[in-house]
């Protein structure tokens, strides 16, 4: 089975975030690494490849320290990657990225794509349905669990409640959650390989896209202003004046917690 | 100063320390229970075939990105780290170094892939530094050794996946009227070896430690580990090569000081503000990065000589002696800048504290490691 795995090199969430100047998430200060939903979409690929043979592959579009990331990401296991990198990408929206990741999929012919339900940046989840729409393939969307059987994809589609089991024919695009497996950590064979792997870099012209139909110049959406998270509030203190605990059901009544 | 591979494996470590070992390792501690779940983790990410060729189920890096490794770990926790530097320097590299090609194949690929353990009994109850004491015998009856002894202090020998210890015995005498040592692979299970229940410690209290006993126990003539007579020369080699292991071990123990106390000093308040605005506490913390960083300079220094094939005993005793002591202190001041709370089991430098004494110890203790030099130096 041809896999392809959508690999993003986000800022580390757990470190100072910000957006730059021009209101793009800011790359060169921060500390980056793979978006951490994507590390279960690989480990997915591979446990696939494992069971089924075939070939694992990374795609990725970002600047050019995204190499770093993607490096990471082939010694986990995976055979090869493609970078697309154009500084005509900056400040590409949703929608024009994935134009962007659908042309350079198209060039790759996969049973499968996988990709994490959410990247930590942008947090927009739309990802998956529009390279499914742009294909013309079934989206499986939100996974918990992942069966293939032949040419049969199952989901167990994560919800509030529940999971609901949806089924697809391959070719189509899975994207998963953070549920569905406990990626591995590279081994030091794997750091080794991934250093002679193939990485195929790919600019817009190698996908017959024009410059202005992405980046900032056809950007569908835009983000025209934004401001630091305000910090935090104290909380509300309640002397206990013999009325303590009618005070605390009337908070957590009005919360809607009770 | 780290090539890009060997960056790539400390920050893929440091990664499984904080997210695997770090949320369950104390109650592991408290419970003195052996973290097999952990050890398995390790074994499926390749750190018991770090130093090993391929061929044997190795992932053919090399000794300094075991020592990588074990930093990382250590420094979230002393109890996992040993275990991992015992299985992989002192369980299967005298096999490596020293077995013929059929015992390496028999041997070596569960050690690697982190399915087996094994110990190394050279410690006796009665003989440590001067390992030339050794009274355990083996006596060759037919096609079998017959060993009788005990041995001490022997890590990873009684767990649940422990495939064999190596034991060193006296085999005969030299033809200098000492001694002559060998080395027998004597595995778990075997007639007459008895694992005696776990030691209550001070510290390392989630690793794995027994004192063992050979009665009349019968192993293949074949269970021979490389030469008859070789035994001092192996495991001189084995200690050798261990002591660098054990101060990268203390470095990470060192290091773990410094990120616990740096937190902690900004966090806790006194006197209107938060302890790490006192010059005590900063120059309390400036020292203790300084002997970290000292520390790893000298495992590193010998560990290059070591892996150019250079004569390296020296900048080994040097780095286990200076990494060790410098381990002692920094877990000694961390504790202090904790005030009461570093005295308490649940703060990690507790654990730290009672971590670090037997580093001072084991593999050599800081005497020894002054012998060494001073005979290197020609004056002892």
């Amino acid at each position: 089975m041809n896999i392809v795995v959508l690999v993003k090199q986000v800022p580390d969430s757990g470190s100072e975030r910000g957006l730059a100047g021009d209101n793009t998430v800011e790359r060169q200060s921060a500390n980056n690494v793979i978006n951490e939903m994507d590390e279960y979409a690989i480990e997915e690929a591979l446990r696939i490849q494992a069971a089924e043979g075939g070939e694992v592959t990374i795609l990725t579009m970002g600047p050019e320290r995204a190499a770093e990331s993607i490096r990471k990401a082939l010694s986990m296991g995976p055979d090869k990657a493609v970078h697309v990198i154009d500084d005509a990408l900056h400040g590409s929206c949703a929608l024009s990225t994935s134009k962007v990741l659908a042309a350079a999929l198209g060039t790759l012919n996969p049973d499968l794509v996988i990709a994490g339900a959410e990247s930590t940046d942008g947090r927009v989840q739309v990802m998956p349905h529009m390279i499914a729409e742009r294909l013309g393939i079934a989206a499986l969307t939100g996974a918990r669990k992942l069966t293939v059987d032949g040419g049969t994809l199952t989901i167990e589609r994560q919800t509030e409640e529940g999971y609901e089991v949806v089924t697809a024919a391959t070719p189509a695009v899975v994207s998963v959650w953070d549920t569905i497996n406990e990626p591995r950590y590279p081994s030091f064979k794997g750091i080794m390989a991934a250093k002679k792997k193939p990485v195929q870099t790919l600019a817009l012209a190698d996908l017959g896209i024009e410059a202005g139909e992405v980046g900032f110049a056809g950007a569908s959406s835009e983000v025209v202003e934004h401001a630091k998270r305000p910090p935090r509030q104290g909380g509300q203190k309640v002397a206990d004046d013999g009325n303590g605990g009618a005070a605390l059901v009337e908070f957590l009544s009005s919360e809607k917690f009770v | 100063m780290l090539n890009e591979e060997h960056e790539a494996l400390r920050e893929s470590v440091r990664e499984f320390a904080r997210d695997v070992v770090a949320p369950v390792i104390a109650k592991h501690y408290d419970d003195h229970t052996f973290p097999y779940d952990i050890v398995a983790a390790m074994g499926k990410m390749g750190l018991f075939g770090l130093p090993f060729a391929e061929e044997y189920g190795g992932m053919g890096g090399d000794y300094f990105a075991l020592c990588l490794a074990l930093e990382e770990i250590a420094r979230v926790d002393s109890s996992v780290a040993i275990t991992l530097e015992a299985a992989v320097s002192l369980g299967a590299m005298p096999i490596y170094r020293f077995g013929t090609e059929e015992q390496k194949r028999r041997w070596l690929p569960p050690l690697l892939s982190g399915e087996a353990l094994a110990g190394f009994g050279l410690t006796e109850p009665g003989f440590g530094s001067d390992a030339g004491g050794t009274a355990t015998r083996a006596v060759l009856d037919g096609d079998e050794w017959v060993i009788n002894g005990a041995k001490a202090f022997i890590t990873n020998s009684g767990t649940d996946i422990t495939s064999f210890v190596t034991v060193t015995a006296v085999t005969g005498t030299r033809p200098d009227g000492g001694k002559e040592l060998s080395t027998i692979i004597v595995p778990s299970g075997t007639p007459g070896f008895t694992v005696a229940p776990g030691y209550s410690k001070v510290g390392w209290c989630a690793s794995d430690t027994h004192e063992l006993s050979f009665e009349d126990v019968r192993v293949p003539a074949e269970n021979l580990l490389g030469e008859r007579g070789r035994g001092f020369a192996q495991f001189l080699r084995i200690l050798d090569e261990g002591r660098i292991a054990i101060a990268a071990l203390a470095v990470g123990l060192s290091q773990g000081c410094v990120d616990e106390s740096l937190r902690y000093a900004q966090e806790r308040h006194a006197f209107g503000q938060p302890i790490a605005g006192f010059q005590a506490i900063q120059f309390k913390i400036a020292d203790m990065e300084k002997r970290a960083h000292l520390s790893r300079l000298a495992y590193h220094d010998a560990a290059a000589e070591m892996l150019a094939g250079r004569d390296f005993k020296r900048r080994a005793a040097i780095a286990k002696l200076y990494a060790t002591e410098s381990a002692v202190d920094n877990a000694r001041e961390a504790t202090q800048i904790h005030g009461g709370y570093g005295f308490m089991n649940e703060f990690p430098v507790a654990r730290f504290w009672r971590d670090s004494k037997i580093l001072e110890i084991g593999e050599g203790t800081s005497e020894i490691q002054r012998l060494v030099i001073a005979r290197d130096l020609g004056i002892a």
